[in-house]
Order: structure tokens, then sequence, then C-alpha cells
């Protein structure tokens, strides 16, 4: 139960960073993925900042031997699931803007392009799931 | 592009990086979005609990911020259909491919991982090609 509930505020921390970064507005996200004309570079200041925190703590986890750090089923190797699987990602956050984490957060809007969006992404999920996994 | 817009983004961006790095901490998992929301679809396993609390989370985040903060700016002009598209793509895709801007871009990254290296690689790549295409071409 505690589990899950700090799972929860990690959650609603992480929601809140991605507010504060401004990726939960498409128009925003795709100013950067635009590169021609006025290109905003505001994604890579927050991928950059949120990797480089990341991997502090990691290094710092790494020195304490008694908290573990291996996550296990992680995949090895470059396969063609990978490439196409990323270039087809790509293509739809191209489209809308949009990817998984700010489709959630941006939920509670109530806007139709948003539901309509998860909806769909779910639908992903579900075709995925049919034709190569469970 | 602002000062402001900077510090916000760099800031934003170490709140995503505490947040992914505390749950690496407390539950031994990559804070990879696409694979914690698909983990929601039945049937549920031992993973299934943390994954709902941590979408309710994120769900909770904005109606949170709108209470405490303000107002959050969402700009989407693409219509409804080509969002449905978008949707769809971004569900297989992330799911085929292992990760998504999240799981891939951030997480694996700070890894050092090289498979998510080249997947970040080739969905900013084709991202890039597709805003440009439907801007600027079609």
């Amino acid at each position: 139960m505690i589990k899950n509930l700090v799972a929860g505020l990690l959650g609603l921390l992480f929601g809140f960073g991605l507010i504060i970064a401004n990726m939960t507005n498409p128009s925003k996200v795709l100013a950067f993925l635009d590169v021609s004309g006025e290109w905003d570079p505001s994604l890579a200041i927050v991928m950059a900042s949120a990797l480089i925190t990341l991997a502090a703590i990691q290094r710092l986890m790494e020195l304490s031997p008694e908290i573990q750090t291996s996550c296990d089923g992680v995949k090895q190797g470059i396969d063609r699931k990978l490439l196409i699987g990323s270039a087809i990602f790509g293509i739809g956050w191209g489209l809308s803007g949009i990817c998984p984490g700010p489709a959630l957060v941006g939920l509670s809007s109530g806007l139709p392009a948003i539901l309509v969006f998860i909806g769909a992404m779910f639908v992903g999920f579900v075709i995925f799931n049919r034709f190569h996994q469970r | 592009m602002t000062d402001i817009t900077i510090l916000s983004a760099a800031l934003g961006g170490v709140i995503i990086g505490l947040a992914a790095g505390l749950l690496l901490l407390t539950h031994k998992r990559v804070a990879g979005i696409s694979g914690i929301a698909s983990g929601l679809l039945l049937p549920w396993n031992a993973e299934s609990g943390w994954r709902l609390w941590f979408v309710l989370g994120l769900i909770a985040s904005a109606a949170l911020y709108r209470i405490t903060v303000g107002e959050i700016a969402i700009n989407l002009d693409a219509p409804l259909a080509v969002l449905a598209v978008a949707g769809l793509l971004v569900g297989y895709g992330s799911r085929l491919g292992g990760g998504c801007t999240s799981g891939h871009g951030v997480c694996g990254i700070a890894r050092l991982s090289m498979r998510s290296i080249v997947a970040t690689l080739v969905f900013m790549l084709t991202a890039g090609v597709t805003v440009y295409i439907y801007r600027h071409v079609l």
C-alpha cells in the first residue's frame, strides 16, 4: 500500500515537472520538432536537465552498495522492432506534438482532442499486445 | 524564446529526473510512461497496482496545478482525425520500440543504453521529418 502511495506521489511529481517545463503544450513540442523557421530548443533543455538529474541519482545509488540498482528485463541490442517502432512513434509524435506522459497529464483538461488521442493510444497498445505479446 | 522559458524548461527537467530517480530508488522500475500506461490493460499482474497509482498521480497533477498555481496552456490545432491516427501510431510504435520520450529519451539515455540512444535519434528524426512535411509540404 505504501509503495502504491509513493508511486502516486511520484506520478504527481512527474506531472508537475512536465507542466512546469511546458511539455504539456503540444505547440511547444512542435516548435522544437520544427527545425525550419523559429526553432525552440526548450524540449532539448528539458531532456538534458532531466537525464543529468537522473544520471546523478543513479550515480549516488551505485555508490551505496545496499541499494540494488540493476533492472532485470532491460533488453539488449538493437533490432528491427526497436527501429521500426521508434520510427512509427516519431511519426505519431510529429503529427500531434503529444507523447504518452503529456497526454495523460492533459486528460483532466477534458479537451476532446486529448481524449481522442488517449483512446487511440490505448487502441495502439491493444493492437501491439494482440499481435506481438501475451 | 525568453529567459523564463529556459529556466522553466530546466527546472521542469530537474523535477522529471527527480521523479524518475525516486521511482528507480523506491520501485526499481524505469519511469517509461508508455510501458506504465499500457500495463494498465488487462490481465493485471503484480506490477499493475503501482502503475495505476502512478498514472492517477500523473492525471491528478494537472488538476492540482490548476487549483494551486494557475492555467495550463494546451494549444492544439490538429483535426481530431489526425490526432486519432497520431495516438494510434504513438501507442503501437512506443510498445514495438520498447519505449517513448520518457523511457528511451530520458531514462535510457541516462543509463547510456545504446538501444535508447538509437531509439531517441530515430523518433526525433521521423518526428522532425513528419512536422516538416505536415507543415511545409502538404
